[in-house]
């Protein structure tokens, strides 16, 4: 029986993806099931006495204001941190592309944030940010301008931890963006600068539609990282977590204290299922709206 | 025209340099705290007074930090071959083969990232307990084996490949597998770095679940066992900032290494039109 | 055929031995004494019962309920725990802790501290304390006699006089503070427990289940506490950087007194570079209530101690609770012990640093928390509120006693 060349294509596609399914299956999608599936009971560590509430955990989610500070929040972290981090990210790619001197060295220097453990990172910021001895208030004195509270301030606090998550992913996205401006062919800018183009038309009609699946791809993990973002926010308020007044608390922490702190795991898996139809219906709108098909 | 560009390479440069400052300062002072005793680190002063190597001691012969690092290097280096194997081909096929069902599997694939770890960790100890996984390299090894994230790179920039190539080397007579290992794959060296870096790195500095599934002192890793280094009345900070600072070196060495792939570039040669 | 029947035998024996030995597990956080202690402990128990093996494993402080959390559910935890008292609630609630023997309460009531009534979660008995601890107030005796100081304040009068005298500013912001404001440290614990009773009130009801602290006395606790931001300034919150940045301050010399845990004295000591000394909370005027905010970490069993492992396990429980080890603890731990026999040594009272915290475990008082992090949150809040946003001290405790009898209400349901 002779297979059409289209069904030996699918075939080979079956064959390649086999091993990669079968372990997201069986290691995130199934216990990620799992995981949401408790959310429908009332948790306890012995399985045989969690008793089956349904939708309860849901309907108190409604009237909790924690929760809707968390939503808030992690929204607000994705508006501020992911066009930041993209924009600025790729600015720099292109800078150090273009720089004369010194390469190597730049790109390790623009890479360190993001090598250096978030505990490290969390301390060190949090002096440089301090209100009475911290580097940066210093500099605004120097400058005439009135000191900032910033981490201690529940109307500073969630801007200034998304500089630091942005500050620390900076060296994350210049690698993806050097990777896909070095992934760009010579030969395009070339036939192009034999037409006459240069400079800012090279970018719009070469570099920018071929970087399109790595913004793509930037725009939409960007987004899911921030939307789950949890590290930095601990790190950062590490007594008062969640930021004073709960001013820097995502969704993510939130589950976390509820799940590890409060063990409450049917109520954190009821957070959970919320997020993650969040994250889904954003990206899915991300890949079609942002998706381009690039004909050459 | 020259000395237009010239003054742009100049102003990039400042630019570099100054961001470079605000980028590398946070990292300096790691280093920097790392140097001074204990009393020290309250005082209100950048360069150590009485700069002493006695952190690193401590941390290298009192702690198991030495155990620890080798766990850490073992776990992040098998998954970092895996990932980089497994998810491209899956991105590879997902990007250039045709197959009915390709967009619901690649939505499948990447719905696995939009569960926060948090919550998977408690059926992953479930299923480590049934399967004796606790307190084993497999069982620090199996979340990251495979990545919705690495397939999700890999299949953006295979996408990018002008498809005469594939068509090419398949009537050349090559397998499927052969056009991808041969054909595919060195085309996206790049992303391929990327990614190498990413995962190690995120591999290097995984928390919650390595403090999950390990039991013993001789199976921590790196992340887990700085945690130490901090309790109820405070904090080691100099003990941290050193240990940290001995964690950053591989990451610095596998960055360096991998990005000179990045760098390197591609060239297409011999396609038609 | 004797060789058989010999290895046989030597055979039968071992097994018979090995099947009386009863493994059990223990865990706790890692803390370098308190894991030596521990080990030495084990050493002693193992050695006076022989059919028994505790295996010790520890894990990072800040990880330690996630350890837990994830273990016990899978079947894969410790027989004998380590925890927080204030956690001990929420932990019964989900199952994690199996209580006591009734009996083993009688010897609670009569031989411990009274703040190890808190061990207790709907009148069973769910853990039994090594140690204990409770609050002071730590000073900087060098700055004190630079400002021309010489004794700790007795009284709040005098505590906020000194704190003026300490708060130094320079061109409007200040480079040292009297006192050291954290609501996030244990400032919270210093306005629920200790200036509600000294005022008159108190926080809960006996039974812990309703909020009191709404009531005169606990307005004018917060309204005390924060007016030493507002009106007094002799400290200002997130003054030192840092987690416990009112810890760190302090031992930076920047800072002139702190309240602080008797868990602190050893950073404290490994730390400062200066003089410093530990004297009793301070109150309303001499001769006025005194109050303290008493805590501990208890030892418990899990669900999954079962049949000879339970008893097993609580032959170890009683063994480290016993006056033996825990005055082995104090030597080895610094840690206050859990026994009214061992406090009343005369010694201990008068010891410059242990003496303060000594004296007010007559009269300190654990907080009955059933969700030990959101109380706490809802305390730091109510002060946040006033220190940070302005709000009147009466109004934001109201928003607070709302918060916290939801809380109270939920557990209790």
């Amino acid at each position: 029986m002779r297979l059409t060349l289209g069904q030996r294509e699918a075939l080979w596609a079956y064959l390649f993806l086999a091993i990669p399914l079968a372990f997201f299956f069986y290691f995130r999608l199934f216990p990620a099931f799992q995981a949401l599936w408790l959310s429908l009971f009332e948790w306890h560590a012995d399985p045989s006495a969690r008793k089956f509430v349904g939708l309860a955990h849901y309907h108190q989610l409604l009237e909790d204001a924690v929760f809707r500070k968390a939503l808030l929040n992690t929204f607000l972290y994705t508006l501020l941190g992911v066009p930041a981090q993209i924009f600025l990210g790729l600015a720099l790619a292109l800078l150090l592309q273009r720089t004369p001197i010194a390469r190597d060295f730049f790109r390790a220097v623009y890479f360190a944030p993001y090598v250096t453990p978030a505990v490290a990172v969390a301390w060190v910021w949090s002096w440089m940010l301090s209100p009475h001895f911290g580097l940066v208030n210093e500099v605004l004195l120097l400058l005439g301008l009135p000191p900032q509270p910033f981490l201690q301030s529940p109307s500073q606090a969630l801007p200034t931890v998304t500089w630091v998550v942005v500050w620390q992913n900076l060296g994350f996205q210049i690698v993806l963006f050097l990777a896909g401006l070095e992934s760009i062919p010579r030969q395009y800018y070339e036939a192009a600068r034999i037409d006459g183009a240069e400079g800012w038309r090279l970018f719009r009609h070469i570099t920018w539609p071929l970087l399109n699946p790595v913004l793509v791809f930037s725009a939409v993990i960007g987004t899911i990282g921030y939307l789950q973002l949890f590290t930095q926010v601990v790190n950062l308020n590490f007594t008062d977590q969640g930021g004073p007044l709960n001013s820097t608390l995502t969704l993510a922490l939130y589950i976390y204290q509820l799940a590890f702190l409060r063990f409450q795991l049917g109520y954190a898996a009821a957070v959970t299922a919320i997020l993650f139809a969040l994250i889904l219906i954003i990206t899915l709108i991300q890949l079609k709206l942002l998706s381009r098909k690039v004909e050459l | 025209m020259k000395r237009r560009k010239r003054f742009g390479d100049f102003l990039a440069l400042l630019l570099l340099a100054l961001g470079g400052v605000v980028m590398v300062f946070p990292f300096v002072w790691m280093v920097l705290t790392s140097l001074k005793p204990f009393p020290e680190i309250f005082q209100l002063r950048f360069l150590p007074q009485e700069p002493t190597l006695e952190n690193y001691r401590q941390v290298l012969w009192e702690t198991g930090f030495l155990r620890w690092f080798w766990n850490s290097l073992l776990v992040a280096t098998i998954t970092t071959l895996s990932v980089l194997f497994f998810d491209s081909l899956a991105g590879y096929t997902l990007a250039r083969l045709r197959f009915p069902g390709k967009g619901p599997v690649f939505l499948l694939i990447l719905s696995t990232l939009m569960v926060p770890t948090e919550m998977l960790v408690i059926p992953w100890y479930v299923l480590s307990a049934e399967k004796g996984w606790i307190n084993t390299y497999w069982g620090l090894l199996f979340p990251g084996l495979m990545t919705a994230f690495g397939v999700f790179l890999m299949r953006q920039f295979f996408l990018a490949l002008p498809q005469d190539l594939f068509d090419a080397a398949r009537m050349d007579g090559l397998s499927e597998f052969g056009v991808f290992w041969r054909i595919g794959l060195p085309l996206v060296r790049p992303a391929l770095a990327a990614l190498g870096i990413f995962t190690f790195l995120g591999n290097w500095n995984a928390f919650l679940w390595p403090l999950i599934v390990v039991q013993t002192p001789d199976m921590r890793t790196i992340p887990v066992g700085i945690a130490l280094f901090s309790g109820e009345a405070g904090t080691a900070w100099n003990l941290i900032m050193a240990a940290s600072s001995l964690a950053v070196l591989p990451v610095l060495l596998v960055f360096l290494f991998f990005q000179r792939q990045i760098i390197e570039g591609v060239v297409l040669t011999g396609v038609k039109g | 055929m004797l060789k058989r029947l010999l290895l046989a035998g030597l055979f039968s024996s071992i097994s018979l031995g090995l099947a009386q030995t009863t493994t059990i597990t223990y865990w706790q956080y890692d803390f370098k004494s308190k894991v030596e202690a521990i080990n030495e402990l084990i050493r002693r128990f193992e050695a006076q019962n022989p059919g028994i093996k505790v295996i010790h494993q520890t894990f990072p402080y800040d990880a330690y309920q996630q350890k837990v959390a994830s273990a016990i559910p899978a079947g894969q935890g410790p027989d004998v725990v380590n925890l927080y008292y204030g956690w001990a609630p929420t932990w019964v609630k989900a199952g994690y802790l199996a209580p006591l023997p009734a009996d083993w309460v009688k010897e609670l009531d009569q031989e411990f501290v009274a703040m190890a009534q808190a061990a207790k979660v709907g009148g069973k008995l769910y853990g039994v304390p090594t140690a204990v601890r409770s609050l002071a107030l730590f000073y900087n005796k060098d700055l004190f006699r630079q400002a021309g100081l010489s004794n700790p304040p007795r009284t709040w009068e005098e505590f906020i006089a000194i704190g003026q005298k300490l708060t130094l500013k320079q061109g409007g912001r200040f480079v040292q503070i009297g006192y050291g404001i954290a609501p996030d440290g244990q400032d919270h614990h210093l306005v629920r427990e200790v200036l509600v009773r000294q005022f008159g009130g108190r926080p809960y009801s006996e039974d812990g289940r309703r909020v009191l602290y709404l009531s005169e006395p606990g307005i004018r606790a917060l309204t005390f506490y924060t007016d030493w931001v507002r009106k007094h300034e002799i400290g200002v919150p997130g003054f030192f950087p840092g987690n416990n940045g009112y810890r760190d301050g302090f031992i930076a010399g920047r800072i002139g007194m702190i309240i602080d845990g008797s868990f602190a004295i050893g950073t404290i000591q490994q730390g400062a570079r200066f003089n410093w000394g530990v004297a009793e909370l301070p109150v309303e005027r001499p001769g006025g209530r005194k109050a303290n905010f008493g805590s501990f970490w208890m030892h418990g069993l899990t669900p999954l101690a079962t049949g000879a492992k339970r008893e097993a396990a609580l032959k170890f429980l009683a063994f480290i609770t016993s006056e033996e080890a825990q005055r082995y603890w104090l030597e080895k731990v610094g840690e206050l012990p859990a026994r009214k026999a061992l406090v009343r040594d005369p010694k201990l009272s008068l010891h410059p640093v242990y003496g303060p915290f000594i004296l007010s475990l007559g009269y300190a008082k654990a907080t009955p928390f059933v969700d030990e992090s959101a109380q706490r949150k809802v305390m730091v809040d109510a002060i946040n509120r006033v220190l940070l946003q302005g709000m009147d001290p009466a109004q934001s405790l109201k928003l607070a006693a709302d918060e916290e009898q939801k809380v109270l209400d939920q557990f209790w349901r």
